[in-house]
């Protein structure tokens, strides 16, 4: 195949016509019980070098819109309607051949998860060079490295010889970038490029990502979730919800004054927009019906002094093979020692690979430290009996990161919250299936949810499940690893709001791990920050957000999207 | 990758000694005396049976019995069987046999099962899928048995097309039909097996990342479908040659085929320890040999499986 093939006619550059132009576009999904509308009157415009964004959540149809103008729709999936224009040319229902040709050449992407989108037993070098082969361009050994180093991966001849196992999430995202500009495309699709990956790599990613489009003067249509992200790359936000646009304009002004009431609410509860919400209320004393629940009138609260926790000198290492019985010494968590207080939040902020969930799992008694205390309520861990871990199990619960895997499918939401109380042999079976009532009351479930099973729940709800799953017990202090990171923005800010709402009113003390600043931001009183191991900062949420001491506090800082977007003070 | 090798085949010798040991052992537990069966109806004198005892070492207690079996291993004398005849020159009479019924058979399985579950893999749902996936499942429940009798006497007997039964001249030929029916239910298993694989791959996300790259659907399937696809496969092929080399009895017996089935079969019915010690040795070997073939493939197929170090 050769260029000349595909080539675009230059006019429609100097008319002012937009590269990617979609209207009136329909999507519709096949499913056992007959046809699914995924998609409705879609509109979208990029003029070429433009860089637009589509926002929404899980299901909102912003990927499917983006899929659908790169022709990879999934097989039962169709156009039902409507017009995908390519500088003129409709390509909704172009046939599989032009589709090949254009992708590539004419239109790249970016797809969203690095683990999964470079195939494992192909050396990224061979991922390079067959997309170049594909679309006629060089694909020799040197063109291969010259892609992979102009997406900023170092010493790229070297790395094109590896395999994507052997690279790590920031770099494998590289490649992809690499491979999606790799035919200096005019179009790219970038769907969640950045997502899976630490804050501080994605902000790099983004930033390469940007130079180069810019060089090259490629068009953008950029998938995500995150309002602030979008905001601060794109020229254009279009906002998705159930299929429909609800709303589309320049990212600031539609961020200063959106209309639709869906991007309100998304406006409001985007962590790294209004960030400073709970905080403020909790602070003023004051709640807002939409932010904050209405918290119980004068909750008993126990004196905020005393430590609940106190980890002192806590390590672990681990042992790697090296073989030949060989092993070297991996330290996870290096000398972290902190107190948590009674009552408060506090919360451990780090990179993957930081050891953050290690110290979560040692303070759960999960994993025996190598040396060092946790000390829960004045007594030393390690010198529990069986017995006492029992003991101390039902006043220390976790909540888990993925609302998917932590529920026991075959077990339906009744059997699972009331699991805890018949393992620890608390009341009857009718004071049981009282006090699991009363849970699902307390996350706002209702009843009826108790004979249903976890695949028939969303994962807001399921969360809501795992959490009550934890009050069962009336536990003390909750430990919460990236509780809420695998949730959509709204939903996050119901369970962050939920959260709150529970610790006021029962006391509770939450030790909440996550990457997350800007969620961080909303619900913590007190902040480790954690970097290869080691305890780098900690202080009160304020102090930390408002003077960090350290570089990479600061940097973790500076990536959080949208940071530096100045909004009006009655948004942010 | 070299010590990986060496490793696994320094396993060998645990596995050699243990499953000699065991099948010696249960050989030697048989009820009734092997000389007497022997000669069946009409007894010899006692003093035949006493030396033919002590030729074959059969008064001497079980340990005795198989430290004399490695010796003679170790000094590569397999001894005679209850015939007369060297164990070495029957090993080497049977063994060629099955291992070309076996290759024949794993060829079919391996070349038609991964072809056809690659084609029912990717048209799913459509009509070569369906009925691939119902024939595959008459297969699987049909008795080897009653298959191989079936095609036997259709196509070796009324159809003419091939001998109905091998006997003693072995060509790859006249295995054919032998390694059909024994090569038959593994193809079906292949074929799902393959199915499966590839409609799961399909979904993966590399595979839409491939045809966003701008690539080609047959250069997609080719690369990034089938090499992925082919993992568990071949597992599943390593391991049933050791099954192809071992668990013919039942099809060397319908075509008359003078395999390892036949012999062994014809072994244990006499008690005749040795030979049976010596056959199950050399599958020992087979066995733990192809699966080292299969770790070896896996490693080639999979980058992610290194075994150095």
């Amino acid at each position: 195949m050769t260029t000349s093939d595909v080539t675009i006619e230059e006019a429609g550059i100097q008319a002012g016509r937009p590269l990617l132009e979609i209207r009136d576009l329909a999507i519709s999904f096949k499913t056992g019980s007959g046809e699914v509308q995924a998609v409705r009157n879609a509109h979208l415009t990029i003029m070429p070098g433009e860089t637009v964004a589509i926002v929404g959540e899980s299901g909102s149809g912003k990927s499917t819109t983006a899929l659908a103008a790169i022709g990879l729709l999934p097989g039962n999936g169709r156009v039902a309607g409507g017009q995908i224009l390519l500088d003129g040319e409709d390509i909704a229902h172009a046939s599989e051949k032009r589709m090949i040709e254009l992708r590539g050449n004419i239109i790249g992407m970016v797809p969203q998860d690095p683990m999964s989108n470079l195939n494992p037993v192909w050396k990224i070098g061979d991922q390079v060079k067959e997309t170049l082969k594909a679309n006629g361009r060089p694909s020799g050994p040197d063109d291969v490295a010259k892609v992979l180093a102009q997406a900023g991966l170092p010493d790229a001849g070297r790395r094109a010889k590896q395999y994507p196992h052997e690279f790590s999430g920031g770099m494998r995202q590289r490649a992809l970038i690499a491979i999606g500009l790799s035919c200096q495309p005019r179009l790219l699709i970038a769907d969640e490029p950045t997502s899976a990956l630490d804050v501080t790599v994605q902000r790099q990613i983004l930033d390469h990502l940007e130079k180069m489009t810019d060089e090259l003067g490629t068009s953008v249509l950029l998938i995500t979730h995150d309002l602030g992200l979008a905001a601060e790359r794109a020229d254009k936000v279009v906002v998705m919800y159930r299929g429909n646009v609800v709303e589309a304009g320049p990212s600031l002004e539609l961020l200063q004054n959106p209309q639709h009431p869906y991007t309100q609410r998304l406006v409001a509860s985007a962590p790294s927009l209004a960030s400073r919400r709970i905080q403020v209320a909790k602070e003023l004393g004051v709640s807002t019906e939409e932010v904050l629940a209405p918290r119980g009138s004068a909750a008993v609260k126990p004196a905020l002094t005393e430590d609940v926790l106190q980890i002192q000198n806590l390590r672990k290492v681990f042992k790697m093979r090296a073989g030949f019985g060989k092993s070297t010494d991996f330290t996870a968590v290096d000398d972290v020692s902190f107190n948590v207080k009674r009552g408060t939040t506090t919360a451990i902020v780090g990179e993957s690979g930081s050891g953050k969930s290690t110290v979560a799992q040692m303070v759960l008694n999960l994993l025996e430290p190598t040396s060092g205390k946790i000390i829960f309520d004045g007594v030393d861990t390690s010198a529990l009996n069986t017995k006492e871990i029992f003991a101390f199990r039902r006043r220390v619960q976790p909540i888990f990161q993925d609302p998917y895997g932590s529920l026991d499918p075959m077990y339906n939401i009744y059997r699972t919250i009331e699991e805890p109380l018949r393992v620890h042999k608390i009341g009857d079976k009718a004071s049981r299936e009282k006090k699991v009532r009363e849970l699902l009351d307390q996350v706002s479930l209702p009843q009826s949810t108790m004979q249903r099973y976890p695949n028939e729940l969303s994962g807001g709800q399921r969360q809501r499940v795992a959490i009550a799953r934890a009050l069962a017990l009336d536990p003390e202090v909750i430990i919460c690893d990236e509780a809420v990171s695998a949730l959509d923005v709204l939903v996050q800010a119901q369970v962050l709001n939920l959260l709150a709402e529970l610790q006021s009113r029962l006391g509770l003390t939450y030790l909440f791990i996550t990457h997350d600043l800007a969620v961080v931001r909303q619900i913590a009183d007190h902040v480790c920050v954690m970097e290869k191991g080691k305890l780098v900062e900690t202080g009160s949420t304020d102090d930390v957000f408002e003077a960090p001491q350290r570089d990479y506090t600061k940097a973790l800082l500076n990536a959080i999207p949208g940071a530096r977007l100045m909004l009006p003070p009655e948004v942010a | 990758m070299i010590q990986f090798v060496l490793r696994r085949l320094l396993q060998v010798i645990p596995v050699f000694l243990g499953t000699t040991l065991l099948v010696y052992f249960m050989v030697f537990a048989l009820p009734g005396d092997p000389i007497r069966a022997l000669f069946g109806d009409r007894p010899p004198s006692e003093a035949v049976i006493a030396q033919l005892r002590q030729q074959y070492n059969l008064d001497e207690p079980f340990w005795v019995q198989y430290g004399l079996f490695l010796k003679n291993l170790f000094t590569f004398n397999l001894g005679v069987d209850f015939t007369g005849q060297p164990i070495a020159d029957t090993l080497a009479r049977v063994f060629p046999v099955t291992a070309m019924l076996a290759i024949e058979a794993l060829i079919i399985q391996g070349v038609f099962g991964i072809a056809f579950g690659l084609v029912a893999g990717l048209r799913k749902g459509g009509f070569f899928d369906s009925t691939v996936l119902v024939l595959s499942l008459v297969v699987i429940a049909i008795p080897t048995f009653v298959l191989g009798f079936a095609l036997q006497l259709l196509i070796g007997v009324q159809l003419g097309w091939a001998k109905p039964t091998v006997g003693s001249n072995v060509t790859w030929g006249s295995l054919l039909l032998p390694a059909v029916v024994l090569g038959l239910v593994s193809f079906a298993y292949v074929l799902r097996l393959t199915r499966a694989s590839v409609i799961e791959n399909m979904n993966a996300d590399y595979v839409r990342t491939a045809t966003a790259k701008g690539l080609a659907r047959r250069q997609v399937v080719m690369t990034h479908v089938l090499r992925n696809s082919l993992i568990p496969v071949i597992t599943y092929l390593g391991a049933s040659l050791g099954a192809l080399m071992g668990g013919a009895i039942v099809t060397e017996a319908i075509f008359n085929v003078p395999g390892v089935g036949q012999k062994l079969y014809q072994a244990i019915l006499r008690s005749e320890g040795p030979t049976v010690v010596a056959i199950v040795s050399v599958l020992v070997l087979v066995f733990v040999l192809a699966n080292l073939l299969v770790d070896l493939l896996y490693a080639w197929l999979d980058p992610r499986i290194r075994y150095e170090n």
